[in-house]
């Protein structure tokens, strides 16, 4: 499954909404309804699917589907 | 299989209390606490659901170390009582910024670092409890106590506004607000202070370490699910 995918599938699974929403421009606040507590909730989500610690300086600019899926293909994950 | 709950300052007084009345309801228990003598004479009498760690609560980096020993060592934590705290009392004109710093420290930042070490846990979970014992001086204040009051008050701050931060991720946050209750804290005041104190209670005798236990088993307990950011005096009717 490509990293796309699998931050997709984390996202519709914790905001649970509707994977057409899910595009890389969507904000995780105005466009996917998700409230301070979702966004550190994804975060922890995103930690336990790539197995990586994402501080919080870092935490505050992933706000769009997009900015997760460049930032964990900067980490070059094994897996 | 038996839920861990989290004592702070268990190794005496109210907290030993707290711990005793969870491990005979058949909760594990990690009680934590500085006093490292009292804490293993606690363990020796509490028996093996009781488990001592020795941690500085004002240390950030040792109770992010706890808190993931803890975890480690007996499973996802459900139950935290932030219940360590120190008194330092003066006039105010004569109180020391240490005295007022090392009460804060312990009393309100010490229950601050606990929650925050135990939240990620407890949001994976999607269930906790978390109850602080506060006090009536958060209410009625006291002499001498400025610096112990404005701590107590404070964590009903802190409690009220983490009940809502939690409250779409089923993890309570209450607090309990003893009033006069005998233990080693209240038996080094002088004697004609504590009769004074009982007289004003309606009830006309200072409290037991357990009835503030039996509230906390209360609020920690499936019993009080939908019981959240409330504060509940245990004080003989002192606040009435």
């Amino acid at each position: 499954m490509s990293l796309e995918s699998r931050v997709t599938e984390i996202i519709i699974d914790k905001l649970g909404v509707k994977p057409e929403q899910v595009t890389m421009e969507a904000q995780f606040d105005t466009d996917l309804g998700a409230d301070s507590i979702d966004q550190y909730e994804l975060i922890m989500g995103f930690e336990d699917a790539f197995g990586l610690r994402i501080d919080e300086e870092e935490a505050s600019t992933l706000t769009t589907v997009g900015k997760v899926v460049e930032y964990l293909k900067a980490k070059d994950l094994d897996n | 299989m038996n839920r861990v709950a989290v004592v702070t300052g268990a190794a005496r007084g109210i907290g030993y209390s707290i711990s005793k009345k969870l491990v005979r309801s058949g909760w594990k228990v990690a009680g934590c606490d500085i006093l490292e003598d009292d804490l293993k004479t606690a363990a020796g009498e509490l028996g093996e659901d009781f488990h001592p760690w020795t941690v500085n609560i004002t240390d950030e980096e040792a109770v992010k170390r706890t808190a993931s020993d803890i975890e480690e060592k007996l499973g996802p934590v459900f139950g935290l009582v932030n219940n360590a705290g120190i008194t330092r009392d003066g006039l105010i004109m004569r109180m020391q910024k240490e005295d007022w710093d090392s009460v804060l420290a312990v009393n309100l930042t010490g229950a601050f670092l606990m929650c925050r070490a135990f939240s990620r846990s407890m949001l994976r979970q999607k269930e906790g409890s978390i109850v602080n014992i506060s006090s009536v001086v958060a209410l009625l204040g006291a002499v001498g106590q400025i610096n112990y009051a404005s701590t107590k008050a404070g964590l009903l701050g802190l409690t009220r506004a983490l009940a809502r931060e939690y409250g779409t991720r089923n993890i309570r946050v209450n607090a309990i607000a003893p009033g006069f209750i005998e233990t080693e804290m209240t038996r080094e005041l002088p004697e004609k202070v504590r009769e004074d104190y009982a007289s004003r209670v309606p009830m006309k005798r200072m409290g037991q370490p357990g009835n503030v236990a039996d509230a906390v088993g209360f609020l920690l307990d499936d019993v009080s699910s939908y019981i959240t950011g409330v504060v509940i005096p245990v004080d003989g009717g002192l606040t009435t």
